[in-house]
């Protein structure tokens, strides 16, 4: 039989506000535990909240960014059930009138699939803290650093249809938060975490199958490998003559398996009721339309303006505007370089590599826009060759410095003297007799290949540094000049 | 001395007749000796109180000193104290020590008040007789085989046996109104908003209020001045100028008009307590107000939404009470599971189980609307019975409570007469209204309250008509036969 698949995530994404949601206690990360947590956050006796109207500003920024309905009204909502990272025994949050209404984006899978997901609703809450099971024999730490900070949780509709479509949500839903500002994107800190509602029904079925839920899923790699391991489980289990029970899954990287947390069977009455220690939170058309205007280009704008300004491929420009900080990043060695696909080229390439293999944000790099900018005004202006450069890329992250520095410290300045290129040019074809005869014996459409070989040469001898254009040239007209 | 009031008190401290200093010992003395009987203070807070009352001396003869500077009063145990033990009479928070102060404390405090101590109260501000305290009973001064009335049990006794001139108290159906009323003193609850909740032990946060509670109006209006205003700290409060609550307490009361609820004045009223209060509305027309009958429609629908929407609310608000942070923890618990049992279980008494159980069932699954949501809407027609009703008159007048105070044990095994002693204090509650309880008399030598319902905010008014009921009459100079001053 064939299936399809119906997918559905909601997305927890931490809001940057300096101060928690509900009280004046830092969210700043990796603070010693338990010292970011204030009286309020303890839930000492007597303490109340107050809401930190940055974090409603921040909401209704995303929901003008995912073209959505804003609540004039938003109500927070007392979810209660008892857990130690959960102090209050109940966590504040939005239900019945959230702070952001129906809304949509549009998504493009890296084989070019597009679809438009819709939003159910996107709703402001508080961060539990964080139970800590190692180091303590037969106990558990709880760390309240965490509790209460401000959260937007963003519910999609089931509206995506492979894993492949979940992960490029989740990604455009990062690229938004991220280029307002709103978060820092930091997937591995827990900033944005992810939990996917996944169902299987045979294609042409319009009831949907039974879901299950894959929590807390921190990496986009990780959404399509939780996804597909377990559609697969699913259809294992119904070819084989199985049902799917409706329960909470977790996600295992290691080995690749979903396995079962709770059933809904054992699931709480969370006793929702409008929490009485807050009033209803009112916004009027003026605010919204204030905040309107302070909002920076959007990621599909800004996609658009990069094939249209820069004349980037559509793959590149959405691979660049994805990441707002990538995207500042990449116009920034643009201004400098000139050259917007030799950028796009060197932000996707070279340093994408290094980003990527020490595990690095584009934000922490230790290549700055302009060291980047700066030397690849020394590959337009001949200075050093693509070759060289990644060299000197190379010393720059390791040990900073500008372009012109290391190409001065390292003498790596590219010959494009052509009286002494020449020169080694003579000396390689007198040293290499055998390819000159086998030159000379190809046919003239041929011969165009068989000049990587001297190029080879010439270049070892020179350290590289001799301009590839020059040495082509004069190889080009030294052989023919043999075979005439 | 222990007769005065506190604006009396006020004014010997201005003269130099005594020292704060030396009030506040005659008061801790006082309480040493007598307290036993009475059972009114969980702890009282000795060195504390000396060194606020030096520092008051000292500001007073630098003259920094306002009205309050050097007066001693008490607070409720449900009030957080910085360094002292913040109980709400329960055994879940016998080993709780505040690290800061509850707002109307620290305002208090900046007034230059010395605080004696905490006082005892039902457990969690849960009950009407102080009988559910895990510290044992208060006792009423006017007999102590009878209950002072609770929550604020302590609050009312303390101030009726003179053992502070003022207390604190909370009201969340008539806590502080209903124990005034039981023991002969006065006490006002402010507008729901009017004074920060910040600090206090949360009950039911819709229907909680702190308030003023000692012999006069005038009294409350200068500890209403301290403790009222907006506090960012409590998103709940209002946002309103502040007001002198003592400078209206003189205006005359010709012209008044005063409402009398049909539905306050049932069969089911003890007829003592009716006389009474007939009496006091008497005397105000004496004062020139005009007296007229009006209604209150909804009124027998006020306990069954109120039992609903208090105890909702309360059963979230005592889910921090977990064991695993502070307060009590069961001995060895086997897993978490057991913490949060034995630890819930042991720690809570069982009026406050009770009320736990009958919110959590209230708001699941399956009874939200026919419980919670009615209850919600009872509780707007509640109100808009109010708001018709304050159109027509200044103030409604009606008896606190339906009977005189009663004797210990006589209703704690039968809850819900138990929560009929509520039914004229708690719709004001729900409507969010103010109230005061005066003494307008006594029945069977047992003092008989009355209450004055006001409009939003005119705490004033309230304490103006009050006062100058007190003026005119001396119910509220009576002090129990057995306490000497």
């Amino acid at each position: 039989m064939e299936w399809e698949v119906v997918i559905g995530l909601e997305i927890h994404v931490q809001l940057s506000t300096k101060t928690k949601i509900f009280s004046g206690a830092s969210t700043a990360f990796g603070a010693e535990p338990n010292t970011q947590a204030c009286a309020v956050d303890l839930a000492l006796p007597g303490t109340l909240p107050v809401f930190n109207e940055n974090a409603l500003r921040m909401a209704v920024m995303f929901g003008l960014a995912v073209n959505a309905e804003i609540g004039k009204r938003s109500v927070f909502e007392r979810k209660n059930y008892f857990y130690p990272d959960l102090p209050k025994g109940y966590q504040t949050t939005q239900l019945a009138e959230p702070i952001v209404g129906p809304g949509f984006v549009d998504i493009e899978t890296e084989e070019g699939v597009q679809r438009r997901v819709g939003l159910h609703h996107a709703h402001l809450e508080e961060d539990a803290g964080k139970s800590l099971h190692e180091d303590f024999h037969g106990m558990s730490g709880i760390d309240l650093n965490r509790a209460g900070t401000p959260l937007v949780e963003i519910v999609s509709e089931p509206d995506m249809r492979s894993s492949k479509e979940a992960a490029a949500y989740a990604r455009k839903i990062h690229a938004i938060v991220t280029t307002l500002g709103i978060c820092d994107g930091n997937m591995a800190e827990g900033s944005m975490r992810c939990d996917c509602n996944v169902s299987i029904r045979p294609k042409g079925e319009e009831k949907l199958g039974t879901r299950t839920e894959l929590k807390n899923i921190n990496s986009f790699r990780f959404i399509e490998r939780a996804i597909d391991t377990e559609v697969a489980r699913q259809i294992d289990l119904i070819e084989d003559g199985g049902t799917v029970v409706q329960e909470t899954r977790l996600y295992d990287p290691d080995k690749n398996e979903t396995r079962s947390m709770r059933s809904k069977e054992e699931a709480n009455d969370y006793r929702y009721f409008p929490c009485p220690d807050l009033l209803p939170v009112i916004i009027d058309d003026s605010y919204i339309e204030a905040i309107r205007e302070t909002l920076p280009e959007l990621p599909d704008a800004r996609r658009e303006r990069f094939i249209s300004e820069y004349n980037l491929s559509e793959y590149d420009a959405g691979v660049l505007s994805a990441y707002s900080a990538q995207a500042d990043y990449y116009e920034q060695v643009v201004k400098l370089s000139g050259d917007t696909k030799l950028s796009a080229n060197w932000v996707m390439g070279e340093l994408a590599k290094f980003l990527n293999q020490n595990d690095t944000d584009i934000k922490d790099s230790p290549v700055s826009a302009e060291q980047l900018g700066g030397l690849l005004v020394r590959i337009k202006d001949n200075t050093i060759s693509g070759n060289i450069a990644k060299k000197v890329f190379e010393l720059m992250w390791s040990k900073g410095g500008t372009a012109d520095e290391i190409i001065e410290a390292e003498g790596l300045k590219q010959v494009t003297d052509t009286g002494a290129i020449e020169k080694i040019v003579d000396e390689v074809i007198a040293n290499s007799e055998k390819q000159v005869e086998q030159y000379k014996a190809a046919e003239p459409d041929k011969r165009g290949k068989m000049i990587g070989f001297f190029m080879g040469k010439v270049m070892k001898a020179t350290g590289g540094k001799a301009n590839p254009g020059a040495v082509t040239g004069i190889l080009k007209q030294k052989l023919d000049a043999l075979c005439d | 001395m222990f007769d005065k009031t506190l604006a009396e008190l006020a004014q010997g401290l201005e003269r130099g007749d005594y020292s704060s200093t030396e009030l506040t010992q005659a008061y801790l003395q006082r309480i040493n000796a007598l307290d036993s009987q009475y059972n009114s203070f969980i702890t009282v807070t000795e060195e504390q109180a000396l060194a606020q009352a030096k520092a008051a001396d000292e500001a007073r003869a630098a003259g920094n000193g306002g009205a309050l500077c050097g007066l001693p009063i008490a607070h409720k145990d449900l009030f957080c104290t910085q360094g002292v033990r913040t109980s709400s009479a329960s055994k879940m928070l016998d080993n709780f020590v505040s690290p800061y102060d509850a707002t109307i404390v620290s305002r208090l405090k900046n007034a230059g008040t010395v605080t004696l101590g905490k006082l005892n109260m039902d457990e969690f501000a849960m009950g009407s007789s102080n009988e559910s305290s895990f510290y044992g009973p208060a006792r009423n001064p006017w007999n102590t085989d009878c209950v002072p009335g609770g929550s604020s049990g302590g609050s009312a006794a303390a101030v009726a046996a003179r053992l502070t001139p003022a207390a604190t108290g909370s009201d969340t159906g008539g806590s502080i109104r209903q124990p005034a009323a039981l023991c002969g003193i006065t006490g006002l609850k402010p507008t729901y908003g009017r004074v920060s909740r910040y600090g206090m032990i949360a009950f039911a946060s819709s229907l909680d209020q702190a308030g003023p509670m000692a012999q006069t109006a005038e009294d409350c209006g200068m500890i209403l001045n301290a403790m009222a205003g907006f506090d960012p700290m409590d998103s709940t409060s209002a946002e309103r100028d502040m007001e002198d609550y003592t400078a209206e307490l003189n205006q005359p009361l010709a012209g008044l008009k005063v409402g009398l609820p049909k539905e306050y004045f049932s069969d089911a009223l003890d007829a003592g307590v009716a006389e009474q209060v007939r009496n006091a509305v008497a005397e105000f027309e004496k004062l020139g107000a005009t007296v007229k009958e009006v209604s209150l429609p909804n009124t027998e629908l006020c306990i069954p939404a109120y039992y609903i929407l208090a105890p909702a609310e309360a059963s979230s608000n005592l889910s921090r009470f977990d064991g695993v942070r502070y307060g009590y923890r069961c001995e060895d618990p086997a897993d978490l599971e057991d913490l949060y049992k034995r630890s819930r279980g042991e720690g809570f008494g069982a009026e406050v189980k009770r009320r736990i159980m009958v919110g959590t069932y209230a708001l699941s699954a399956g009874y939200y609307d026919a419980y919670y949501n009615k209850a919600q809407q009872i509780r707007r027609m509640i109100q808009q019975d109010f708001v018709n009703v304050l159109n027509d008159v200044d103030v409604i007048m009606g008896p606190t409570t339906p009977q005189t105070a009663f004797k210990l044990g006589e209703k704690s095994s039968d809850p819900v007469s138990m929560y009929m002693e509520d039914i004229f204090t708690l719709s004001l509650n729900l409507a969010g209204l103010p109230g005061i309880s005066v003494p307008c008399g006594q029945s069977n030598g047992l003092p008989v309250g009355l209450q004055i319902i006001g409009n939003y905010f005119a705490e004033s008014k309230l304490l103006n008509v009050a006062h100058q009921f007190q003026q005119a009459t001396d119910w509220h100079k009576q002090i129990p036969a057995g306490v000497e001053v």
